[in-house]
């Protein structure tokens, strides 16, 4: 069971993950792999109704993409495990390099302990196997601190009054 | 009846303390080598193990495996160096670990 | 030195408070291992042969009396009552129980320390010139810029789950007293002509199973620049570091791989693009860090005491002590201490709760307050006027503290190895106690002369034995510890990777082996002034692996 929540609040999933040799539904909002885009990455561009997502696994790099992010709605990065921490980065790259303003959505391995962080780095969307953080999501129980030593993406967060530490931020 | 090579035995450490484990003759998990189960056959072996799962599931130990032991000395005492100074401390600090309770630390280090 | 405000206070205090909540849901068994196990290690706590461990961080190891203390009397209420400082400048206690560590880490929040970023694949504890802020031939003090760091990259979301961990080394002058080019970042501070700081920098160091020195891949970056920097050089490693193999997951190793130039366009890209972003350091901040590390008030002093030198003239082990372990400082007047943890047949960098106090008051008494740590495994005190020195010396002899070893032979290095540490292969530390009473003669070790010999109990090299005059690294043959040695290792500005130089020794022979290559240097040296590590690079190895390995052996 995954659960996906979006800026916080559970949601409903309206995309569809394609990834084999399927053909592409015309009018559907979908999610398909890097090597499915790059197949088909003109016909994909160019579909007329359904938006576009693609799915990177934590070996693919952004650059694959970079200049197609225009047309791209949504991308997914993986977390294949806790210890991987690739996809802070990526998301961090599609935020502050590209200013993709996308849902970028973080999938696989997602714990409750890496949440904040992954937030801050950039991600809006959490699709959720792990039940306890689900629950923990679900109560709104956030496992970070609220108190920053370094600026991430631009969000809720504020320059910290500490003075003299134009590094340090908190949360709002 | 399939029987070990080796005599084993299995440790962990206390979750709540740390301290090192063995599972023991009279069950649960003993404090000193001394008494520690001796483990012969596939079948105490694959019992061991189950046990040993357990109370790892049961969040009582951390991280247990098996080790080889040696029976010679009339005393078990563990094959690997390694294990040895686990059962006994550390070999320059005598005062420490469980050799500062056991009546021959040294041979038990040196077996 | 640095001391928090509220914010810091604040951001310690609730990770304590987080960290007690992880511990207490591992207890109640809703956190498994494998769940708390990155958790633990992120604030500090292993589990080792015999019990947990627990790494505290004593950032660029600067600390003063009160934080010594609290080390004491952490040894004394939760442990064995020692405490082992080690080569990244942290002390580790070997004993903890795991329900106390909660408690330990308030009672460490209370004096402004923490255990965050000991361990875990992140960046860890940023290390500095033990001398800084004393050194007579220091540029600028090195620690504001660590200190810097060390907040930029404390819980860093990008950072924390790295491809393995990393290490960075600050110094400010010119002789290196941190191996800095062993580490992942090493920074050198720097004033150009203008009189402008900055900074050069060094990637791609690293002991381990592949040492390797770091290269440098910029000779000048404005300091207003230095986490723009950073953050690029971790943000390439992140995404592009190996994660396939943890022996090959090192920065150094993508370094290596990838080549200085090519990773450097990525690096150097990603700088463009963010260097006139956030991170940009605004000079009032700089100032604002570095006006906590400002000079202590030191008196208007002559460079001589004819006290001290009296003292000398009456007192020869006093005199032998202050010629190894006090150094000259920027101060007129002052002197810089090394306390060497080296005692006889001690155990290095071990220190006992009551020494831990002796050194506590002698840094509130005599040092304006302030003791370091070094990769060396001595504690410092930094700032002791002349005229002081027999007050400090009498002091540190009833403690325990007083041996004249400083530099020498016996300044042995050496890692907790197969006594205590889960991944050891070989013992170091009765290694080191053997040589140690080998060695222990003083005029013997002072005809010897400086000699750095590091040893480590595994290929991890936390004893950092490559880096060693002679270093010694301990394996597993076949079930019995071997001793394998290398020559001409050095952590300094001359960075240079020691050679093996042949079949290793069992831990009845090392002691021998030992011998015979000092003896092999005494008898070759050119003169009392030239130091073993001159010797060897003059002859190279082979002298050495004669005396070694006889002919019959190597037919
Ligand atoms: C007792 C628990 C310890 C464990 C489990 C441990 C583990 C390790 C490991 C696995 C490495 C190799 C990392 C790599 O190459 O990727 C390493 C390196 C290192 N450790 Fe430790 N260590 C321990 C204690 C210490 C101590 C006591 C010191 C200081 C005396 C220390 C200082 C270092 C240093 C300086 C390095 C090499 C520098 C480098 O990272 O390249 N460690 N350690
Ligand atoms: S070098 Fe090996 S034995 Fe020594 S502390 Fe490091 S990991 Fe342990």
């Amino acid at each position: 069971m995954t659960t996906l929540f979006i800026d916080g609040a559970v949601a409903e999933d309206p995309w569809v993950s394609i990834d084999g040799e399927q053909p592409v539904p015309e009018a559907e909002d979908v999610i398909v792999s890097l090597a499915l885009f790059e197949a088909q990455r003109h016909a994909l561009l160019t579909r007329n109704e359904g938006r576009l997502g693609v799915y990177l696994e934590a070996d693919d790099q952004i650059d694959a993409i970079a200049d197609d992010l225009g047309k791209i709605d949504l991308v997914a990065l993986d977390f294949p495990s806790f210890a991987d921490g690739r996809a802070f980065s990526k998301a961090r790259l599609l935020r502050d390099r590209h200013g993709f303003a996308g849902e970028i959505r973080a999938t696989g391995d997602v714990r409750i302990d890496q949440v904040q962080h992954m937030r801050r780095s950039g991600f809006n969307a959490l699709a959720v196997h792990h039940q306890p953080t689900v629950d923990s999501l679900m109560e709104i129980k956030d496992a970070g601190l609220n108190l920053f030593y370094q600026p991430a993406i631009e969000g809720a967060e504020a320059r910290s009054s500490s003075g003299g530490r134009s590094w340090a931020r908190r949360a709002l | 009846m399939s029987t070990l090579k080796n005599p084993i035995a299995f440790t962990a450490n206390n979750l709540l303390d740390g301290e090192v484990v063995w599972l023991g003759r009279n069950g649960g998990w003993v404090k000193s080598i001394d008494e520690a189960r001796v483990f012969g056959t596939e079948e105490e072996r694959a019992m061991g193990a189950a046990e040993a799962a357990q109370a790892d599931a049961d969040n009582l130990v951390v991280e247990p495996y098996e080790i080889d032991l040696n029976l010679d000395e009339g005393r078990i005492a563990p094959a690997k160096f390694r294990e040895r100074i686990r059962a006994a401390g550390p070999t320059m600090r005598l005062d420490l670990g469980k050799q500062a309770e056991l009546s021959q630390p040294e041979a038990l280090v040196a077996a | 030195m640095y001391r928090y405000d509220e914010f810091d206070r604040e951001f310690v205090t609730s990770r304590v408070a987080q960290f007690r909540d992880q511990v207490e849901r591992r207890v109640s068994g809703e956190l498994t291992e494998d769940n708390f196990k990155p958790l633990r290690l992120q604030n500090g706590v292993y589990l080792q042969l015999h019990a947990y461990m627990l790494r505290v961080a004593v950032p660029y190891g600067t600390l003063n009396s009160s934080q010594m203390r609290m080390l004491g009397h952490i040894a004394r209420k939760y442990d064995r009552d020692y405490g082992h400082f080690t080569t990244r400048q942290n002390i580790q206690f070997n004993w903890p129980k795991l329900a106390d560590i909660p408690d330990i880490l308030e009672d460490l929040a209370s004096v402004e320390m923490h255990a965050i970023q000991t361990s875990g694949n992140c960046i860890r504890n940023v290390t500095a010139d033990h001398l800084a802020g004393a050194a007579a031939d220091e540029v600028a003090d090195p620690r504001p810029y660590a200190e810097i760091l060390r907040q930029w990259s404390t819980i860093h979301p990008e950072f924390l789950f790295l491809p393995r961990k990393f290490k960075i080394a600050v110094i400010g002058s010119p002789n290196d007293r941190a191996a800095m080019q062993f580490h992942d970042i090493g920074l050198e501070v720097r004033k150009n002509d203008a009189g402008e700081l900055g900074l050069r920098v060094f990637v791609g160091g690293g002991l381990g199973r592949t040492p390797m020195i770091g290269k440098m891949i910029r000779d000048w970056l404005p300091e207003e620049d230095m986490l723009s920097y950073c953050e690029a050089i971790l943000r390439v490693y992140n995404l592009y570091g190996r994660r396939d193999n943890k022996y090959k997951a090192r920065i150094k190793i993508l370094v290596h791989e990838t080549g200085l130039d090519d990773l450097k366009k990525d690096i150097e890209a990603e700088f463009e693009r963010i260097k006139d972003g956030v991170l940009k350091l605004p000079d009032e901040d700089v100032a604002a860090i570095a006006a906590y590390f400002a000079p202590s008030e030191f008196a208007d002093l002559p460079a001589k005491d004819d006290g001290l030198e009296q003292a000398k003239l009456d007192n020869r082990s006093f005199a032998r002590w202050v010629d190894r372990n006090v150094v000259e400082h920027a101060q007129s007047g002052y002197a810089i201490v090394t306390v060497a943890l080296k005692g006889t047949g001690e155990a290095p960098g071990d220190a006992t709760s009551a020494q831990m106090d002796v050194l506590a008051d002698l840094g509130e008494k005599y040092s304006f307050d302030e003791l370091r740590v070094s990769h060396e495994q001595n504690v410092i005190l930094p700032h002791v006027q002349l005229s002081d020195l027999k007050a400090v010396y009498d002091a540190l002899l009833e403690a325990g503290m007083a041996s004249a070893n400083a530099g020498l032979i016996t300044d042995i290095i050496a890692c907790p190895g197969l006594d205590y540490c889960a991944l050891a292969t070989a013992r170091s530390i009765p290694v080191a106690q053997e040589l140690s009473q080998r060695f222990a003669d003083l005029d013997c070790q002072n005809d010897i002369g400086d000699l750095k010999l590091k040893i480590s109990g595994c290929i991890n090299a936390c004893g950092h034995h490559h880096v060693g005059h002679i270093g010694i690294l301990g394996v597993d043959r076949r079930g019995e510890e071997l001793y394998q040695v290398t020559l001409g290792g050095s952590g300094d500005e001359q960075a240079a990777v020691g050679e093996i130089i042949g079949r290793g020794f069992s831990k009845d022979e090392i002691g021998d082996a030992v011998e015979t290559i000092v003896d092999t240097y005494l008898a070759r040296r050119l003169s009392d002034d030239e130091a073993f590590l001159e010797t060897y690079r003059r002859l190279g190895p082979q002298p050495f692996k004669d005396a070694l390995y006889p002919a019959k052996e190597t037919a």
